[in-house]
């Protein structure tokens, strides 16, 4: 069969056959995963958050509340976690905008009385081999970087180089600096998570 | 009579290839010397790792894969590996430096037609190289100690650059008198200004190279970090900022042939210097500032036409 | 005969990568490691042989002005196909590819093979075309991909090699990719023509 000649009428007729087979393509093929699509979203969101907080029978993600630092920019996500009714701790999606290369965002974990269960970063533009290790280096049981553990109340937990009990990543002190900024962040709002909660309650 | 056309230069002035290479290592040696001395056996060993390395692989390069005899006769490959540890902190592991070195030769230089057809500098480009590589290594920066016998377990502390950048150093409390001697932390060559000027004056008087790149990187560089509330005197002495600008902004095959090019070059590179050291990632911007200018060497040299001897408008404009 | 001829042309003698140095963007962008090299290289394929095949099955179809508009359409259509088919059934790999699959739509070797074989052969050809240049493409992303992963980090597949201290963290990144493509181009080609110019 001979090649169509390129005239008004067949150049628009094949054109359009070709757009309107695509478009009733894809409308099927989307139909058919609109469902699955929208599960996995919400299944990959569960599990970053139960990965940092402890057991929990609730739905922290329909229960996530956001809060706000004064002289901060940004939004802190709240996701606590409910057992039997009683809140066991939360899930904190925090920021700090002194990373070296811009702003990290991290979630971590708290139980209820202050201590970190984990942490995962979610965020960064630090630089490769050096800043972008803190994902893996404060849950290292080396020497004194590990926070995971420890309680926001009574550890100290600034970089040694300010006084505090973490070590900090070799030279990559400013990104060290800002992980843990972030960290301080994230109690201070749930901090004031938990005293609104009480407010409504009263 | 055979008559040949061939580019420039046409008047030979009895200097050779291998005599300005090896007038260039002994210029070096006040600051080889300066580095043993603060940095103690760390330094002997880098070096001579990354002296061999060198030679080593451009022997066998031209030797059994370019089936030539070898070059190694002319002191390029020395130099690059002297230059190159002189980049580098004197705690780094022996098998960094290899790696450093063997880049250098076998790929910046080798691979793109050997001594006279590199674009880029070997010992900068391999420096960086190594920069990027393994930026933890390359970034912990040995206390200057005399008569240091610790090879990988010196004591590191931060150099000023860095510390400045941290925001922990305020910029009035540099002892100038210290880092001219060479008391702060810094890599192998760096680490005594007075060593490097001397060495500069040196090539000077053997009109070995031209005052007009070092002059303009340190003068530029001085300039600009004024302007940005920089202290200008931090600025040049530090960072290997005059290392750079007197030993390898000024190699023949990788910058500008004329005057005019060499100043703009120069001042090119003193201004990105500044740029990267204050709105960079890296604490350090000469590195990079003489390989991106390396890079603009052939479009100079185009735009800076030399003059004909006995005509006064450039040729080809 | 053709049929396995044009196969093994895709994979040697027209190698997207090696020879015809089409495509680099993704292949500078996804081989940070083996098993993402390894995924684009299908996701790719599977694209390109449906591309390959619809668009030589409605050559005739196709006057000639209106040619790269209709090849784009159908291949741009594919290529939003699979990612939804990922999103919903792979999510984990959509997330690692990101940009990537979307980018597919862009990347020289969809367009240039519908121009150069499918829009002149038989569909049967067409899908041997689209296995070869995938199976040439997808081989080539893994080698590198391996290289880069085993250099930069000292694994392949996520198997430890040698530890990671040792690995050359610029394999990782960007300059690195060059680099490694570069000298895994000149081997490739002089191991097919046997000498060094």
């Amino acid at each position: 069969m001979k090649k169509l000649e390129s005239n008004l009428i067949n150049m628009t007729l094949s054109l359009g056959l070709i757009t309107v087979s695509a478009g009733l393509a894809l409308s099927a093929v989307y139909s058919v995963t609109e469902i699955p699509i929208a599960q996995a979203e919400t299944k990959a969101k569960t599990e970053a958050i139960s990965n940092v907080l402890p057991q929990f029978d609730n739905d922290p993600i329909a229960d996530m509340t956001e809060v706000k630092i004064a002289d901060i920019d940004g939004v802190f996500k709240i996701y606590p976690s409910f057992l039997n009714g009683e809140m066991t701790g939360a899930a904190v999606e925090s920021f700090s905008h002194d990373g070296f290369s811009g702003t990290i965002v991290i979630i971590f974990g708290f139980s209820n009385d202050g201590d970190i269960i984990d942490y995962r970063v979610l965020q960064h533009a630090e630089t490769p081999g050096l800043g972008e290790k803190m994902g893996q280096w404060f849950k290292d049981e080396t020497g004194s970087r590990s926070i995971i553990g420890r309680n926001m109340l009574n550890d100290d937990l600034r970089v040694t180089k300010d006084g505090g009990e973490i070590d900090g990543i070799t030279a990559a002190t400013i990104t060290s600096r800002a992980f843990l900024g972030s960290l301080d962040n994230a109690y201070k709002a749930l901090q004031i998570y938990i005293q609104q909660q009480n407010h409504e309650i009263h | 009579m055979k008559l040949t056309i061939s580019g420039s230069p046409h008047i030979h002035s009895g200097r050779t290839t291998s005599g300005d290479m090896w007038r260039v290592v002994i210029a070096l040696i006040p600051a080889f010397i300066a580095g043993l001395y603060f940095f103690g056996i760390g330094a002997a060993i880098v070096c001579a790792t990354s002296v061999a390395t060198c030679v080593l692989t451009e022997y066998l390069i031209t030797r059994f894969m370019l089936k030539r005899p070898s070059t190694i006769k002319d002191g390029s490959a020395v130099i690059t590996g002297i230059l190159l540890a002189m980049n580098l902190p004197s705690n780094i592991p022996f098998w960094i430096v290899i790696i450093g070195a063997v880049f250098s030769i076998a790929i910046v230089k080798m691979a793109f037609g050997g001594l006279g057809c590199n674009i880029f500098n070997p010992a900068i480009a391999g420096r960086v190289f190594l920069l990027i590589s393994f930026p933890m290594q390359m970034t912990s920066w040995p206390l200057p100690v005399v008569n240091q016998w610790n090879y990988t377990d010196a004591a590191t502390g931060a150099t000023i650059l860095s510390k400045i950048k941290l925001g922990e150093m305020a910029t009035e409390q540099f002892d100038i008198v210290s880092k001219t001697l060479g008391e702060a932390g810094g890599s192998i060559g760096e680490i005594s200004f007075a060593a490097i000027i001397v060495g500069f004056i040196f090539l000077l008087v053997t009109k070995t190279i031209k005052w007009y790149i070092p002059v303009s990187i340190v003068a530029t560089a001085a300039f600009f970090s004024l302007l940005v509330g920089g202290n200008p005197i931090i600025e040049v002495m530090s960072g290997g900022l005059l290392l750079g600008a007197v030993f390898m902004a000024t190699d023949y095959v990788t910058s500008p042939m004329t005057k005019g090019g060499m100043f703009f070059y120069g001042i090119m590179i003193g201004l990105i210097t500044i740029i990267i050291r204050h709105w960079g990632v890296y604490p350090e911007g000469v590195s990079f500032a003489i390989l991106i200018m390396n890079g603009f060497t052939p479009l100079i040299n185009r735009m800076f036409k030399p003059t004909l001897y006995g005509k006064r408008r450039a040729v080809g404009a | 005969m053709k049929f396995t001829d044009t196969i093994f042309n895709g994979i040697i003698k027209e190698n997207p990568t090696f020879v015809l140095l089409l495509g680099l963007c993704p292949t500078l962008g996804t081989t940070g490691s083996a098993m993402t090299a390894l995924s684009m290289g299908l996701a790719t394929t599977s694209v390109l042989v449906c591309s390959n095949c619809a668009i030589s099955a409605i050559k005739n179809l196709v006057p000639d002005k209106v040619r790269i508009p209709a090849f784009i359409v159908v291949i741009a259509s594919f290529v939003t196909i699979l990612q939804l088919l990922m999103k919903a059934y792979l999510p984990a790999l959509d997330k690692s590819l990101g940009i990537f699959i979307p980018l597919i739509v862009v990347n020289c070797i969809l367009l240039g093979r519908a121009e150069a074989f499918a829009s002149r052969n038989s569909v049967i050809l067409s899908l041997a075309d689209g296995i070869g240049i995938g199976a040439g493409f997808t081989i080539a992303l893994t080698l590198l991909g391996s290289v880069r992963e085993l250099l930069g980090s000292g694994r392949i597949f996520n198997l430890e090699i040698f530890p990671e201290t040792f690995g050359s963290l610029i394999f990782i990144l960007a300059p690195g990719a060059f680099i490694a493509l570069g000298l895994l181009i000149a081997l490739f080609n002089f191991i097919r023509n046997g000498r060094t110019s």
